[in-house]
């Protein structure tokens, strides 16, 4: 059973920007919001290989909150990791949440 | 069946196209005999061939034409007989070609008046790419030119020597310009814009003989006496239809020439054919492509059989511009017609004359001259030919625009079959058909139709037609952002700039829904930069940038970035050149020189850009914004400084320009070059905005693009000082900031501009909505703010803070692998990913 591990503090992320964070040896891109609820997802882009999802623009098409990919702009929701483009495709998510000042990720 | 055409100039390749369009099979062998070096090309715009174009941009021959099967192009050989009874053509190149059927489509000659001394040398006609060609070079050798002839081609000519930078007369031997389409005070308002531009006008001169001179080449002597000196002539005086090969072999011809065709266009003999200015129809030849056209595509439908296909007369408005002057000529334009009753309209200070001849009983309209604004010209068309019931006050046609008072017309009133564009021959009903066919922009209907794509004239009522069809059939015209905005990038511009909001949370507030996206952030993000010029990775704006601009550098396919420093203009000092060359062995980068005289660093690590840039700001090196949509580089060739031909400097415009203009975020990014003479070596005629240098100072070009869809630049302006240059650069930049579309390059906006480069031309050049100063101040404004973004961020710790891979360790990101390849790295292949994670 993976746990909670504290990546890093609120303040480090940008409101409506992501950061990555190194989990063991994994890379997870964590979102915040203005709203200050905070997402995680993998980092790595299915369709460019790259470890750069982190680096997307967030936002929301339709109501569903979203990242775009900063390489070929495909969308990938923040809770659940579906790619709003191409239904065969999704990336993992991991539970995350604040604690004080400190952002948890679970993995 | 076996077909022969003679001649291949626009009519003759038009019947062609026709003839394609309407064979079934290729059952047909089609021999087309062309006397000239190359296919049909564009003969109205020839002029153009001065102001930049080159001849392949004059062609008209689609690509692969002439590669069909059963279609034959013989170039360089001229028929040179017509054997009827045989039934075959004799070729200057010793050809027999047999014919069934055989079309002439052999144009017209120059007239040339028959003078003592007309065969001298550096006499020349207008006709062909190579009377051009002879009279570039001839004026090469020349100060003074003239044209014999004020008609409409003879202005054209006379505006081309102007162009060779000669000094330039009109001699015309009737009291006025443009006889056939002007009436005397259309015809002197003409006159007085055209001296205005330098051009001497003499009129009522009848050319008596033409001897040496003694300051010039030549001296024209007049009747009444007087004498003109001049290095060369063109003679423009009219033209002669060319019926010899149809006279020679007995055909019918006119008492003054032409092969006299029936309504089918065919000639005494019932299988030749004859089409456009060779042939007479009616006691008529018809000088004007428009009609021509109509002809072949009458002859071409004969030939295919179908029978009832008939030549009717033609309609001869014509609406052109004369070095930068309007003038249009509809219909009954002298009011002939019995009864006839004239409205006229004249503005002597702003160079403005208008008529209207409409019918005695004051029901239509029956014809209209136009001089210094054609505005009007296509809904005034539009009224005579169909014809249309005039407006309670007809003056209003003419007069400008009172409050209340409606202008023009209804373009929902024209009827299917209303000529909209004459040129091509497409129809109000042709039109509707496209656009019900899916043509929801005016870029796309030029290109399924053809209509307003040969004079242009008809291009703001094609416009007006689409919009009020899509409106009918209850299309969203919209051109919504996305869908957190309502608005066009156009419309958010406005209301940003007018209710000075400085954030997106603002303007998302106020005018927008949801969270917004990766469309609208960044171009709102844009427009904030080129309304308030704040740093883009300030914390409110730093989330809506894209990742090139939040890293100030170029994401690649495997999550590194490249860097291109700023290179003014193309010029470095090999002191700067030797440290990019460090700096790239430092940090082990690819290097590589870019298509716009830069040098791209790739393969950095979002963490080694910091490091980077303090190495290069260290060294003088400004951000180059290859990251953003914005300028990018200014290429220059090296001008007269070095080059022998060059006439300006073109190094120091280009610099100057690139340090004007850089930083400045704009809907899509813009390229610029510089050339210092019109061998045109930095290629500026494919740019946003090109200058390319001429003796008195510079001509500006803008909208070129190269890319996935290259487009020639349009000349906006001639002859430019240094100071003007700027001010229209200023201009029309943000004039295409402010109201160009999202991630729309300047060569679509200009082909989606209502107007196109005339309304351009207008806004830019003669501040027609009164604007000019206004985007003056506001470009200033950018230029005085402009700061090195990469300065100010590696001093900022804030902004630093975001560059590393991990917000929790400084490890790199293991997932960048590098190989080598021709002695520098590459990013490694997903295979060789594998296989080096499976070693480590």
């Amino acid at each position: 059973m993976s746990e909670w591990v504290a990546v890093c503090r609120l303040q480090d992320i940008v409101p409506n920007t992501g950061v990555c964070a190194l989990v063991g040896e994994r890379q997870i891109a964590v979102f915040r919001l203005d709203d200050d609820s905070v997402y995680a997802l993998d980092n790595r882009d299915p369709f460019s290989g790259a470890s750069v999802l982190a680096r997307g623009i967030v936002g929301d098409l339709k109501g569903e909150r979203v990242v775009a990919s900063p390489v070929y702009k495909q969308h990938f929701s923040l809770s659940t990791g579906q790619c709003l483009e191409d239904p065969g495709v999704r990336v993992a998510v991991f539970p995350a949440h604040i604690d004080g000042d400190t952002v948890l990720v679970q993995a | 069946m076996k077909l022969v055409v003679i001649g291949n100039g626009m009519v003759g390749q038009r019947f062609l196209e026709q003839l394609v369009a309407r064979a079934n099979g290729g059952s047909t062998q089609v021999t087309v005999l062309c006397e000239e070096p190359r296919p049909a090309y564009d003969r109205v715009q020839l002029t153009s061939f001065f102001s930049g174009k080159s001849a392949a941009d004059l062609n008209v021959v689609p690509a692969g034409f002439f590669e069909q099967p059963g279609m034959t192009l013989r170039l360089d050989d001229k028929a040179v007989a017509i054997d009827r009874e045989r039934k075959l053509v004799r070729s200057a190149g010793g050809a027999e070609l047999p014919y069934d059927k055989l079309v002439l489509a052999t144009g017209s000659n120059p007239f040339v008046p028959p003078l003592p001394g007309k065969d001298r040398p550096d006499c020349f006609v207008y006709r062909t790419i190579e009377d051009l060609e002879a009279i570039r070079a001839a004026a090469a050798r020349a100060r003074v030119g003239t044209v014999v002839g004020g008609g409409l081609l003879g202005l054209e000519a006379a505006k081309a020597l102007k162009d060779l930078g000669l000094e330039t007369h009109v001699v015309e031997f009737a009291p006025r310009l443009m006889t056939v389409q002007l009436d005397d005070s259309g015809g002197r308002l003409l006159r007085r814009k055209i001296e205005a531009l330098g051009v001497t006008v003499h009129a009522s001169k009848n050319t008596k003989e033409i001897a040496g001179g003694a300051e010039r080449r030549h001296k024209m002597v007049f009747v009444d006496g007087t004498a003109l000196e001049t290095d060369l002539i063109v003679f423009s005086a009219g033209i002669r239809p060319r019926d010899d090969l149809a006279r020679a072999a007995g055909l019918a011809v006119g008492e003054r020439g032409g092969i006299v065709v029936d309504n089918h266009c065919r000639t005494s003999d019932l299988d030749i054919y004859a089409v456009g200015e060779c042939a007479l129809w009616n006691g008529r030849i018809y000088g004007l492509v428009a009609p021509g056209y109509q002809m072949a595509e009458v002859a071409a439908r004969h030939v295919a059989g179908e029978g009832d296909a008939q030549f009717l007369g033609a309609d001869m408005s014509t609406k052109l511009k004369l070095m930068g002057v309007d003038v249009a000529s509809i219909g009954d334009a002298h009011g002939a017609t019995l009864n006839a009753l004239n409205y006229i309209y004249t503005d002597e200070s702003a160079g403005v004359y208008k008529k209207l001849v409409i019918s005695g009983d004051r029901k239509y309209l029956l014809g209209a001259i136009l001089v210094g604004d054609a505005d009007e010209y296509g809904s005034l068309l539009q009224m005579a030919l169909n014809p249309l019931p005039l407006p309670e006050h007809p003056e209003d046609l003419i007069l400008p625009a009172r409050e209340g008072a409606k202008k023009g017309l209804g373009v929902d009133l024209l009827p299917a079959s209303a000529a909209i564009c004459t040129c091509n021959g497409v129809s109000k009903g042709g039109i509707c058909d496209a656009i019900a066919a899916g043509c929801a922009s005016l870029g796309a209907l030029k290109k399924a139709t053809k209509a307003s794509t040969t004079c242009g004239g008809c291009g703001p009522l094609v416009k007006q037609i689409l919009d009020c069809e899509l409106k009918k059939r209850g299309v969203d015209v919209k051109n919504h952002l996305c869908e957190h905005f309502d608005y066009s990038r156009q419309e958010l511009f406005h209301l940003i700039r007018v209710g000075k909001l400085m954030s997106f949370d603002a303007v998302i507030a106020q005018h927008g829904r949801g969270r917004g996206c990766d469309i609208c952030k960044p171009a709102l993000a844009s427009i904030f930069a080129s309304c308030w010029n704040e740093m883009i990775l300030k914390p409110r704006h730093a989330p809506l940038q894209d990742t090139n601009d939040h890293f100030l550098a170029n994401l690649q396919k495997n999550g590194t970035y490249s860097i291109i420093p700023r290179v003014p203009g193309g010029e470095i000092a090999p002191e700067k050149l030797i440290v990019l060359g460090e700096v790239a062995r430092k940090y082990g980068l690819y290097t590589k020189i870019t298509g716009a005289q830069r040098i791209d660093l790739l393969g950095a690590r979002v963490e080694q850009l910091p490091l980077i840039w303090k190495d290069l700001v260290d060294a003088g090196f400004e951000s180059g914004h290859a990251y953003g949509k914005a300028l990018r580089t200014v290429k220059s060739c090296v001008g007269n400084t070095w080059c022998r031909y060059g006439v300006q400097d073109s190094v120091a415009m280009a610099i100057g320009i690139e340090n004007r203009y850089r930083g400045i975020r704009s809907p899509h990014k813009m390229k610029v070059a510089v050339s210092g003479c019109t061998r045109e070596c930095a290629e500026a005629q494919g740019k946003d905005v090109g200058v390319i240098a001429t003796e008195k100072g510079w001509n500006l070009y803008v909208c070129g693009n190269g890319g996935v869809k290259p487009r020639h630049a349009d000349l906006l302006a001639t002859d430019l000082d240094d100071r003007t240059l700027i001010r229209f650069i200023d201009r029309f930049l943000m004039f295409y900031i402010r109201t160009g579309d999202r991630l729309q390059r300047t060569a679509t906006w200009l082909e989606n501009l209502e107007g196109g480069i005339d309304y351009a031309r207008k806004v830019v050049c003669e501040d027609s909505l009164g604007i000019g100063a206004e985007l003056e101040a506001d470009m200033q404004k950018l230029v005085d703010t402009y700061e090195c973004e990469w300065k100010k961020a590696i001093d900022d710790p804030e902004i630093m803070k975001r560059f590393r891979h991990f917000v929790n360790s400084d490890r790199p990101d293991a997932n960048v692998v590098f190989v080598t390849e021709r002695g520098q790295i590459r990013p490694a292949r997903p295979e060789e990913r594998e296989e080096a994670a499976a070693t480590t």
